[in-house]
């Protein structure tokens, strides 16, 4: 009875919340799921009954092992919980196999891995700054971002009903980004170059990282006026950083090297034959250039600019994951994507670099890479509008001006998650869940900052 | 601007929850979706009668004739969607992803319509309680398990009749009598068990009657009050006045009374007796309608004479509760959902005694179990019986509050004290039964999960559960009259000292 008083009574908040959502999470178990659940199924058998010589060539089934090989270690630990509540699943012929245990196994292994997203979002909390804008526990910016972060709906449409892991790396990367807000740049690194073997993924914010700890950490002080005092470059801080992500990416690459299966590994994890769009458009650059294209076809043969017969007959809307030509507009192929992608990060770059603003502008430059790789990349999903949206989520309770562009940001990007959940029973709950995070985020951040209009302005500061 | 923002409140969304990937139920929701069919291609005339076209063995008509205009509305709609749902004879077992979300829509926003601005209204109401508490107790109310699992899991429209109830409450308590009266009769007109809380209405309205006077103004309002209730019965039954036959088959339908003492297992009196002696078997129908009677009427007399002679609008809801817990445990033909009727008011009373509420709701969940169970729906009830319990530590502090001042037991215990001096430890008592009682709850939920019934004894864990349920309620029934009549003395000695 004490014990529960401690924990919840004496209005431990932030437990509650957790709890909460974890219930939620626990209701929507029966629901929809997409191919992705046969994916990690097969990604359980495959490593679960073959040895690892074969992990990155089996291909049984059409969902290979396209993750980095510490996921590949991951699904194998997973494996042998598994087969206490399923043998069945674990064998790579069993196609499509979901009984209900499968189903029971792999949607709690989602949530209890989710842990580690409750204590990243728990470290994250420590590093806002509790301004003294209300008495009121649910209007403290902690009490807000933790609200953000936990009962995000992205998070939770994608992970828990579409099925996919990506709680407990997001968890990873709030919990390397709070890290580096402590000051404790080794572990955030560290913490980094690990999830970079979860999930390759996370390369579309590797340069704000890298940049950051050259930058803020290998040197060591600036000069008064904030530009780079090159004489006080740290040698032995450059190493041990080298060295973190040198035995991170051994233990993950290492077997693969030994066994020279490298190149097949980076096939799995970079198969640029799969096209520029992914087989549900993104909504990127390239859906408008692809958009366009058609448009501009269409037009050129109603005017008789254009020969059918030079047409390429597949469609891109079609559903299929393959390479397409453009018909009026040049084609672009994986280097250009990439070098459109450096070209819109670079002025973010160069702010980190050249005035560097602390872990804040580092945050800040960390959103910006994201989204600039979401709109620029080769075959991004539109999953990937998350890694945009939860760093947001830290930068929006702290100013007025960050809070409005994430609003903007996570409406838009979680809206354009709705084709994500296409069936009808799914209906009700994605716009139910969207309008209350929605209709909260907007209500809580308004309030945020009205109290601190209120309070700047009593103080005589001109407020623009 | 003090603008002060919700918790989240996650009570549509829960529901929907449930709703999506549930396979539909072939009992209730069947039955419901049976009735669209009968009141949508038949006249009125024919509803409650057998017929070639109404079999009334097959989802007959059992509830008054407000659920079957709620039912008539429905088929409009869903005439407009899709005509084959509701298409004569040949809908019968009719499945599909649409139909069920049409189903589950219907529930949603009669919940959405009736009961949810009725509870909220009524937090609202709530005198000496800060914006946040009364947030969170309308959340708390919100949450009460035992309404969503069945009106969602199992498929029933419980919270339109409960939601009229309620604003039968909120009218009545705000002296607007009229109102309130019409409000419960629509309650009364759209399920017959809501006249387990009939009683304590009326004898809520008299005494307010005799209080005014009964030569001035008393009198006026009692003829105002009778006409109302007239009125609305009327209203309500206008197209089955017009035959005495008609009125009878209605009242035959909605009154099984040769269907005997009790039906499959619940936690009530006779269902436990039952266990040791068979008196189901032994004794004549007759006599047991005449037992039931008894017993029933005279468990709540001391509660309703007390209101009546003294109305106040905290006795009247205490004596909802005893009332109701009264009919569940002793009256004829109980089922085992009709302990929604006893858990509407407990929540009404949920921010006066937390701790006893929350304990009395955890119960009336766990006696639903053999029930759930059977509709597969043991994850969502744990989730929602956890979040609910959850939600009422976090909102109330349950646990600060079992002095014995805070369960209302001061003046009962002071005068059990001027016989037995030794009687203090009446609060400790009550949490060391509150660790018990919970103990067993959870056992029995996780032996009748987990393990097989012996071959001889195939009931034994629903028999326990009733059997456990029933103890339980017992406890309560002795609680809630101890605060009833031990009340208005606390209130006397209160004033004396001050």
């Amino acid at each position: 009875m004490a014990a529960l008083t401690i924990a919840a009574g004496t209005g431990n908040w932030f437990s509650a919340l957790a709890l909460g959502v974890t219930l939620l999470k626990c209701l929507l178990i029966p629901t929809y799921h997409s191919t992705d659940f046969e994916v990690h199924r097969n990604w359980l058998a495959i490593t679960h009954s073959l040895p690892i010589s074969q992990w990155y060539y089996e291909a049984t089934s059409e969902w290979t092992l396209d993750y980095p090989p510490f996921f590949a270690w991951f699904e194998y630990i997973l494996s042998h919980v598994a087969k206490y509540f399923d043998q069945e699943m674990l064998n790579v012929r069993n196609l499509n196999y979901s009984s209900s245990r499968t189903l029971l196994f792999q949607r709690f292994s989602v949530i209890f891995m989710d842990v580690l997203f409750v204590y990243a979002v728990h470290e994250c909390c420590k590093c806002i700054d509790g301004k003294k804008v209300g008495k009121e526990l649910t209007e403290k910016p902690k009490f807000i971002l933790s609200v953000l972060l936990l009962w995000n709906f992205g998070l939770l449409i994608v992970d828990h009903i579409h099925f996919q892991y990506n709680g407990f790396l997001f968890g990873l990367m709030l919990l390397s980004i709070a890290r580096l807000f402590q000051k404790r740049h080794m572990e955030g690194a560290f913490l980094f170059a690990v999830l970079l073997h979860f999930k390759h993924i996370y390369l579309y914010v590797a340069p704000a990282y890298g940049v950051y700890l050259l930058r803020s950490y290998c040197f060591t002080a600036n000069k008064p006026d904030g530009s780079i005092r090159w004489n006080s470059f740290s040698f032995v801080r450059v190493i041990s950083l080298g060295l973190v992500v040198f035995l991170v990416s051994a233990l993950s690459l290492g077997p693969f090297l030994a066994l020279n299966q490298l190149p097949q590994v980076f096939s799995r994890l970079f198969p640029f034959k799969r096209g520029l769009c992914h087989a549900y458009w993104a909504p990127n650059f390239w859906a408008l250039y692809n958009a366009l294209d058609k448009v501009l076809s269409v037009i050129g043969l109603k005017l008789k600019f254009l020969d059918p017969n030079n047409i390429p007959k597949a469609s891109m809307t079609s559903g299929l994951v393959q390479q397409f030509q453009h018909t009026v507009l040049p084609s672009v192929t994986p280097l250009a994507t990439l070098i459109c992608t450096l070209i819109a990060i670079l002025p973010s770059i160069f702010c980190l670099w050249f005035k560097p603003q602390g872990p804040r502008g580092f945050l800040r430059c960390l959103t910006l890479c994201a989204l600039s790789s979401f709109m620029f990349g080769w075959h991004v999903h539109e999953k990937a509008i998350l890694l945009a949206v939860l760093p947001m989520s830290l930068l929006s309770v702290q100013k007025a001006g960050d809070a409005s562009i994430f609003l903007i940001l996570t409406t838009t990007g979680h809206y354009s998650l709705f084709p994500l959940l296409f069936t009808a029973p799914e209906l009700p709950i994605k716009i139910l869940l969207m309008l209350l995070f929605t209709i909260y985020s907007i209500s809580s951040l308004k309030t945020l900052f009205r109290q601190s209009f209120t309070v700047v302005t009593q103080a005589g500061v001109q407020w623009h | 601007m003090n603008r002060n923002f919700e918790f989240r409140k996650p009570n549509s969304n829960l529901k929907m929850f449930l709703g999506a990937g549930k396979p539909p139920m072939f009992g209730d929701y069947e039955a419901q979706r049976h009735w669209q069919e009968i009141t949508f291609n038949l006249p009125v005339k024919q509803w409650y009668f057998n017929s070639s076209d109404n079999n009334l063995q097959y989802w007959g008509l059992d509830y008054p004739p407000l659920t079957a205009y709620h039912s008539l509305l429905c088929a409009y709609v869903a005439k407009f969607i899709n005509p084959d749902w509701i298409a004569l004879h040949t809908s019968r077992g009719y499945e599909s992803q649409a139909h069920k979300l049409f189903m589950r829509t219907t529930v949603l926003i009669a919940d959405l319509l009736i009961y949810i601005p009725a509870v909220v209204l009524y937090c609202c109401c709530l005198k000496d309680i800060s914006t946040k508490k009364k947030i969170a107790n309308a959340l708390c109310i919100l949450l009460y398990p035992g309404l969503i699992l069945i009106d969602y899991g199992h498929f029933q429209y419980n919270s339109v009749s409960l939601g009229f109830a309620l604003w039968g409450v909120l009218g009545v308590s705000c002296d607007w009598d009229l109102l309130g009266s019409l409000a419960f009769c629509l309650a009364i007109n759209y399920k017959q068990m809501e006249l387990y809380h009939s009683l304590p209405f009326f004898c809520f309205l008299l005494g307010k009657c005799f209080k005014k006077g009964l030569k001035g103004k008393g009198f006026v309002l009692l003829v105002k009050l009778a006409c109302t209730v007239v009125a609305s019965f009327v209203l309500c039954w206008l197209p089955f006045f017009t035959e005495r036959e008609q009125t009878l088959q209605v009242l035959r339908r909605l009154f099984p009374v040769d269907r005997g003492l009790f039906e499959d297992k619940v936690a009530n009196i006779w269902c436990s007796f039952n266990v040791f002696l068979k008196i189901r078997d032994i004794l004549p129908r007759h006599i047991q309608l005449i037992m039931s009677f008894c017993f029933t009427f005279l468990s709540l007399l001391p509660a309703c004479i007390k209101l009546i002679l003294q109305p106040s609008s905290k006795g009247f809801k205490f004596t909802l509760v005893s009332c109701a817990l009264s009919f569940f445990l002793f009256s004829f033909q109980v089922h085992e959902k009709s302990i929604l009727l006893v858990s509407l008011p407990v929540c009404l009373v949920l921010s006066e005694i937390p701790f006893m509420s929350t304990w009395f709701l955890l119960v009336s969940t766990f006696s639903l179990l053999p029930l759930l169970l059977k509709d597969e729906l043991l994850m969502p009830s744990v989730v929602t019986t956890m979040a609910f319990f959850i939600a009422c530590v976090t909102s109330f502090s349950i646990f600060e509050k079992t002095s014995e001042e805070e369960l209302r037991l001061k003046s009962f215990s002071i005068s059990v004290r001027k016989y037995l001096p030794c009687f203090t430890f009446l609060s400790r008592m009550i949490q060391y039964l509150f660790l018990i009682s919970v103990i067993t709850m959870v056992l029995l939920t996780l032996m009748t999960v987990t393990l097989d019934p012996p071959q001889k004894l195939p009931d034994l864990f629903s028999v326990l559960v009733c059997f456990v349920s029933c103890l339980n309620f017992l406890f309560f029934l002795v609680y809630f009259n101890i605060i009833i009549m031990w009340d208005s003395k606390s209130g006397r000695n209160q004033k004396k000292i001050t």
